[in-house]
């Protein structure tokens, strides 16, 4: 049998990458008109809100791309390497959206506006005791010196393991002695990549980018509950790859069986989702305090008036745990291409809806944005994303065929 | 319960027994049990079984938990037994998921279990034939049933060119029976015709 291991990029793909971004662009220059260059603080924040929050969702799920092939390396996993040049390419995204996010955090950090990080007001920290209890945590030095790391590190050892995935393209291992080193140098990297993975999305980033926007309020789970929400839609993504390579011919050696294990991925990690969003309510919930309760009653309290982003959250659980339990329950709709891209289509939206409902009862409390430009703005990522993705999978063998584990890959069975 | 009549064909290679499974069907016997001293990846779609309805069971079985969880606690905290913790309204659904969360993993596990004991017949003091003792180590072991009209000769030479190392008549209990096995020697001591 003769692999197609070069990927071409369709002309369409690209045109639909380049017309996403155009839409995106647009979207970000609307929303620049209407409110970013207004004068009222409120207004320029809901501008810079729709910029964060796209801007840190679609990092932390390409980011989850390579997590998923540091945890599975760590796990000495073999099934997922015949689609592992995939989420490789996915990962090239990281340090694209990086910047791009770097400079929106710095901007919305740095700047006059502090209507989304009241913490970064000096003049207000000195006035409010909560926030002067937090500066320890919540100032601008640590803000910038951990983001700078963050997004620094992850785009290294990202390019490190690639690196060590292409290295064996050319030169194959010799012997079994090679091939053992070989994976242990691959482990040894993928470890490194986890514990500073669990040092940032997994502990401290979701708390600096998205948590200080509530900066009196606070949430031990908060940033675990990103982390799952980000990982089960990066699984999405890379499960959309896939199927969308596999149409077009590629991924010969993918089949129903690594599907049907992606699959069990998004089922899980939706439940595991919902586990966390639950475990931080409930507490929450029954011990009600003031301070803490605030935070739920403007996303899920009785009130309309009080409450204007109900729809979105009840609509978000809808998508992000009924509608994965439901469906992806049986073994028949893990194998099934068409309920699989669905499910991943909606599980993407559903968690974009779900950071959304973190990022905007901030800078808009008492009624939720037109929502349309966001997704517009949103658009404009995915485009970045499938662009950079598609030149990423352009330039490499689809298949790492030479990896001492692929052939458990292509035999794999569940 | 029937004492029927088998032929057995032994093999002692996973990979002579894949082709061999799928030869016998292609030929239009009737595979009664393939036993292996592992489960075998693959081996239920050679064999052709339809896939177990055991997860459907699960699932009617977790409803069935959540059911109860949430039916029984609504019952008891707003009609029979009201009371006020902390301010929260009687019917306060958040407080109850973790406990209908449980009901419903304890009732799918143990419901599952017992199904799945019910299904392949296993139970305390339950005994049932074996075939060949070694399919528990180290062999695979085909077991066709005979009826009027099989040719033994015939399905013996046909399982040997297949690649049976050993093929025997057996005489067994197709069901199970309470006891035990050193109180039940006769049923081993049953007549037995090896061919070499």
């Amino acid at each position: 049998m003769s692999l197609r291991e070069q990927f071409i990029v369709p002309k369409r793909y690209n045109k639909t990458a380049i017309g996403l971004m155009a839409v995106g662009l647009l979207a970000i220059i609307a929303l620049y008109v209407t409110h970013g260059s207004k004068n009222d603080p409120h207004e320029q924040a809901r501008f810079w809100a729709a910029l964060l929050h796209n801007s840190v969702y679609f990092l932390l799920v390409v980011n989850a791309a390579m997590f998923f092939i540091c945890a599975t390396t760590l796990a000495w996993a073999g099934w997922p390497l015949s689609f592992r040049r995939v989420m490789e390419a996915i990962s090239t995204a990281v340090p694209v959206i990086g910047v791009i996010c770097a400079i929106i955090l710095f901007t919305i950090c740095f700047g006059s506006n502090h209507e989304l990080y009241h913490w970064a007001d000096s003049k207000l920290v000195q006035t409010d005791k909560v926030l002067q209890w937090k500066e320890g945590f919540l100032n601008k030095g640590f803000f910038a010196g951990w983001t700078i790391f963050t997004i620094v590190s992850w785009s290294l050892l990202g390019w490190k393991m690639r690196k060590l995935s292409r290295s064996l393209d050319e030169k194959p291992v010799g012997s079994i002695e090679e091939g053992r080193k070989y994976i242990w140098k691959n482990t040894v990297w993928a470890a490194l990549f986890i514990v500073v993975f669990a040092l940032t999305v997994m502990s401290s980033i979701p708390w600096l980018w998205l948590m200080s926007i509530d900066a009196h309020w606070f949430s031990t789970m908060y940033s675990w509950y990103t982390f799952a929400s980000t990982f089960v839609a990066g699984i999405a993504l890379i499960t959309l790859f896939v199927v969308f390579l596999k149409n077009n011919d590629y991924l010969e050696l993918t089949n129903q069986e690594h599907l049907h294990d992606l699959g069990k991925f998004m089922f899980a990690f939706s439940i595991f989702w919902t586990y966390l969003w639950f475990s931080q309510f409930m507490l929450i919930w029954y011990s009600n305090q003031p301070e803490e309760t605030i935070y739920f009653i403007k996303r899920i309290g009785n009130s309309a008036y009080t409450a204007p982003y109900k729809g979105i959250f009840w609509l978000m659980f809808l998508i992000n745990f009924l509608a994965p339990l439901l469906i992806l329950m049986t073994r028949g709709a893990k194998r099934n291409y068409t309920t699989i891209t669905f499910m991943s289509l909606l599980i993407l939206f559903g968690h974009w809806l779900d950071v959304y409902q973190m990022v905007f009862p901030g800078p808009s409390p008492d009624h939720v944005p037109m929502l349309l430009y966001d997704f517009a703005v949103g658009l404009g990522f995915v485009g970045l994303i499938m662009f950079v993705t598609g030149r990423a999978l352009s330039k490499a063998p689809l298949l790492a065929r030479n990896h001492p584990f692929v052939k458990e890959s292509v035999i794999h069975h569940t | 319960m029937a004492i029927k009549k088998f032929i057995t064909g032994n093999f002692t290679d996973e990979a002579v027994l894949f082709p061999a499974v799928k030869k016998v069907r292609r030929a239009g016997y009737k595979i009664h049990e393939v036993f292996t001293p592992f489960p075998i990846h693959g081996l239920d779609k050679a064999m052709g079984l339809r896939d177990t309805s055991l997860h459907t069971a699960g699932f009617i079985y977790g409803i069935t938990g959540t059911a109860t969880a949430v039916g029984f606690i609504t019952w008891a905290l707003t009609i029979d037994w009201q009371l006020n913790f902390g301010g929260k309204p009687f019917f306060s659904l958040p407080a109850w998921i973790p406990i209908t969360f449980e009901l419903t993993v304890l009732f799918a596990s143990v419901g599952m279990v017992l199904t799945f004991c019910y299904l392949c017949q296993m139970a305390p003091f339950v005994k049932k034939d074996h075939f060949n003792l070694r399919s528990t180590d180290d062999l695979f072991v085909i077991a066709l049933e005979c009826t009027d009209k099989t040719n033994e000769s015939e399905v013996m030479i046909f399982l040997q060119s297949i690649g049976a190392k050993e093929v025997q008549v057996q005489y067994k209990e197709t069901g199970w029976w309470l006891g035990r096995y050193d109180k039940d020697r006769k049923r081993f001591e049953k007549k037995t015709e090896t061919v070499h």
